[in-house]
């Protein structure tokens, strides 16, 4: 069990700097995600915690000993690879055991550590088969618990489960939740599936460009999104980011309106705006409620592409400044094409962000 | 699936490996059958005398061996006769041969070596001990190459490979001898290994200040076919440190990664993950080695012909040098068959030793 501190942490490749100054403070017993955009720097953030990669600059502490040029074997961690990286030429048990073996633990401390970690996965049965007789499911596990049976401190998951299909990743999921649960253990797990990271973490860590966006509990992320990437990126169908003009402000709201939005008053809670700017309103399409008299409505567009998913119906909307609209309508309802459509919402859960910039953190 | 592109242009396809086939057949699998054929002739390079078929005959009077105990001189009293320096005397074999009849079988042929065994003398006595003495050579030309060379090949594969600035010039560097012909190499070493100004020697002499006398490491038996075992293995090294190269970038970087957080050492990764994942690539490596080795032809035509006191006689040697050089067809016939069915039968265990125990 263990603490995980960052401070200022920054990796460089070559002049390319694609850790730009990590802090980050994770708690005993904690399961923390990273998730963000493709090459935004979570896998290499992942590898200088557990070693793999040196660190350029800042302080890494596990436990309040500063680790930076520690060797992975001895910084206390186990790593769970996307690509399993279990020993082709070993059985699943001598995979297990690996680390004992190299540590030259006794054969019967050995044995039944690996029997304790074959147990908790459920694999008794398939302890001396050789990896190429596994399914990936199974591989996934055989590596999961490896990083069992090196009882570590800090467990790290490298996307472990995108190599899964569908059915079999929900399962892993759910599995790797109960493991958490089980072992206490501190865990960090890097994904861009937002499934994994809402349900499993206890708190996600945002990261775009190796700058973190925000930290938070995933429905802290989601009610409250610090900024107009956080908001865009947590949840799906992903944040409409509606272009309206400020009318007025007063301390803590704003009016805003545009062509399709009659004017509404929603709260500002992120930038700080003044009369005349031009905003984005953030609206989630779960929170859109279509309306059948048009001049109840609050926004205005045109249906151009309706989907029927049975559980819930998200249809596209043209709105009447021509910009995309997703809205995400419960239960299955049918629309048709073509057809003007009003939508109400609740002013209180919508979003305003500044239109200026990318809308995420930058240094 | 049965009319699949693959059958329907299979006329085609044997057209287009017609050429290749032709001359493989012609240059490899042909002379093959006539080597067979003509090892049980008395076939002549020229000769006026027509062929006649012989049967086993050539083979048996090149393998033919057998172990002798001879007995010591003894005078009437019956005590051993000893010459003045008290060295048991022992009667000729050759005499022997020709007046016990328990001899008889042994005419013809020669001591190959012997040793001290009570006050009996042991010998192996041979009827072609150039054969014999080539045998032994071109089998301690493999078993010392073969382990040397692939094991240095995989030393230099293992340092070439990692990621540092320049490390393609290394690579290229330690290939470059194998573009080079053996024959060049061969005529370059022989003023290396000179006995009176060679590099080797001089190299040697500032080295130790003087200390170490000059050999003639190509004149002098015990070392002209070590000598020729060295630069064998330097020039063809680097050939096996790419195929070595290949296997070591099949094998996927993260579980090194994976051994380094499970704590393995350097020595461990190497046990655990690089060794087991050059497995098939060992194979092919030694296989290959073990052929090349004992195919040992060109290096001793250029370097010794075969001398010091036949010290570095080869098979393949021996095949060419009695086929032409002594006009004898079937000779150098049934050295060739003898070689490619020891090849054959090495390769076969070899295959059968490193076969995959995993399933
Ligand atoms: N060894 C390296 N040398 C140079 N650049 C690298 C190296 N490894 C990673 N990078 C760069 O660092 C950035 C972050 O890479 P990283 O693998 O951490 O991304 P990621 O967030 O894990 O992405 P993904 O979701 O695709 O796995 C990328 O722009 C990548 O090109
Ligand atoms: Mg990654």
């Amino acid at each position: 069990m263990a603490t995980l501190s960052m401070s200022g942490l920054t990796k460089r490749f070559g002049d390319i700097e694609v850790i730009r100054g990590v802090d980050i403070d994770i708690a005993d017993g904690e399961f923390v995600v990273f998730v963000g955009p493709s090459g935004c720097g979570k896998s290499t953030l992942l590898r200088m915690i557990a070693g793999l990669e040196d660190i350029s600059g800042g302080e890494l502490r596990i436990d309040d000993h500063l680790v930076n040029d520690m060797q992975p074997r001895d910084r206390g961690i186990a790593m769970v690879f996307q690509t399993y990286a279990i020993f082709p030429h070993m059985s699943v048990r001598e995979n297990l055991g690996f680390g004992l073996t190299i540590a030259k633990v006794p054969k019967a401390e050995k044995e039944q550590r690996v029997m304790q970690a074959a147990r908790i996965l459920q694999m008794e049965h398939l302890l001396d088969r050789r990896p190429s007789q596994l399914s990936g499911g199974q591989r996934q596990r055989v590596a999961i618990g490896r990083a069992i049976v090196r009882e570590p401190s800090v467990f790290l998951f490298d996307e472990p489960l995108s190599n899964l299909d569908a059915a079999l990743r929900m399962d892993m999921r759910m599995e790797i939740g109960k493991l958490h649960e089980q072992l206490g253990a501190t865990m960090i797990y890097v994904t861009h599936d937002q499934v994994e990271a809402m349900t499993l973490a206890d708190r996600i860590v945002v990261i775009k460009d190796g700058i973190v966006q925000q930290v938070g509990a995933p429905m802290e992320l989601y009610h409250q999104p610090a900024n107009r990437f956080v908001a865009g990126f947590i949840g799906s169908p992903s944040m409409n980011f509606l272009p309206v003009e400020v009318q007025s402000v007063d301390h803590d709201s704003a009016l805003v309106a545009s062509t399709s939005l009659d004017a509404v008053r929603v709260p500002m809670r992120v930038e700080p705006l003044k009369s005349g700017d031009q905003a984005l309103l953030g609206l989630r399409p779960q929170y859109l409620v279509p309306t059948n008299e048009q001049d109840a409505g609050q926004l205005h567009g045109t249906l151009s592409l309706v989907e029927r998913l049975g559980s819930e119906t998200v249809v596209d909307v043209n709105t009447r400044e021509n910009t995309r609209l997703v809205a995400a309508i419960a239960d299955d309802r049918t629309f048709e094409t073509g057809t003007e459509i009003a939508f109400t919402f609740d002013p209180n859960r919508a979003h305003l962000f500044s239109a200026a910039g990318d809308g995420a953190l930058n240094k | 699936m049965a009319d699949s592109k693959l059958t329907r242009s299979n006329r085609t396809g044997w057209l287009m490996s017609l050429p290749g086939f032709t001359l493989v057949a012609l240059f490899i699998i042909v002379p093959f059958f006539f080597a067979f054929g003509l090892s049980m002739t008395n076939q002549r390079l020229v000769s006026p005398n027509p062929t006649k078929y012989v049967g086993l005959e050539n083979y048996r009077q090149m393998l033919d061996i057998a172990l002798v105990t001879l007995q010591p001189e003894r005078d009437a009293s019956g005590t051993v006769i000893r010459d003045d320096e008290g060295t048991i005397q022992y009667p000729r074999l050759r005499r022997l041969s020709r007046s016990d009849p328990a001899f008889e079988r042994y005419k013809g042929m020669r001591e190959w070596f012997g040793w001290q065994s009570g006050e009996s003398h042991k010998a192996v006595v041979v009827r072609d001990p150039l054969f014999w003495i080539a045998l032994r050579n071109t089998l301690l030309f493999v078993l010392v190459v073969a382990p040397v060379q692939g094991g240095i090949a995989l030393g230099l594969a293992l340092l070439v490979n990692q990621k540092l600035r320049g490390i393609n010039a290394f690579r290229t560097i330690y290939f470059m001898p194998v573009v080079v012909s053996i024959v060049v190499v061969s005529l370059l070493w022989r003023f290396i290994y000179d006995g009176n100004d060679g590099l080797l020697n001089n190299l040697l002499d500032t080295l130790s200040f003087g200390a170490i006398p000059g050999v003639d490491w190509l004149g002098n038996p015990s070392t002209a076919l070590g000598a020729i075992m060295a630069m064998s293995i330097w020039q063809a090294v680097g050939f096996h440190m790419v195929i070595w190269l290949s296997g070591l970038q099949t094998i996927s970087p993260t579980l090194y990664e994976a051994a380094d957080i499970e704590g393995a050492s350097k020595w461990q990764a190497f046990r655990y993950v690089t060794w087991p994942g050059l497995r098939n690539t060992a194979v092919l490596v030694i296989i290959v080695i073990t052929m090349q080795a004992f195919a040992l032809f060109a290096q001793i035509d250029v370097m010794t012909n075969g001398g010091p006191l036949d010290s570095t006689q080869s098979l393949v040697f021996q095949a060419v040098e009695r086929g032409y050089g002594k006009q004898d067809i079937s000779g150098g016939s049934v050295i060739s068959v003898v070689l490619f069915v020891l090849v054959l039968a090495i390769s076969l265990v070899q295959r059968w030793l490193t076969r995959d125990r995993q399933n």
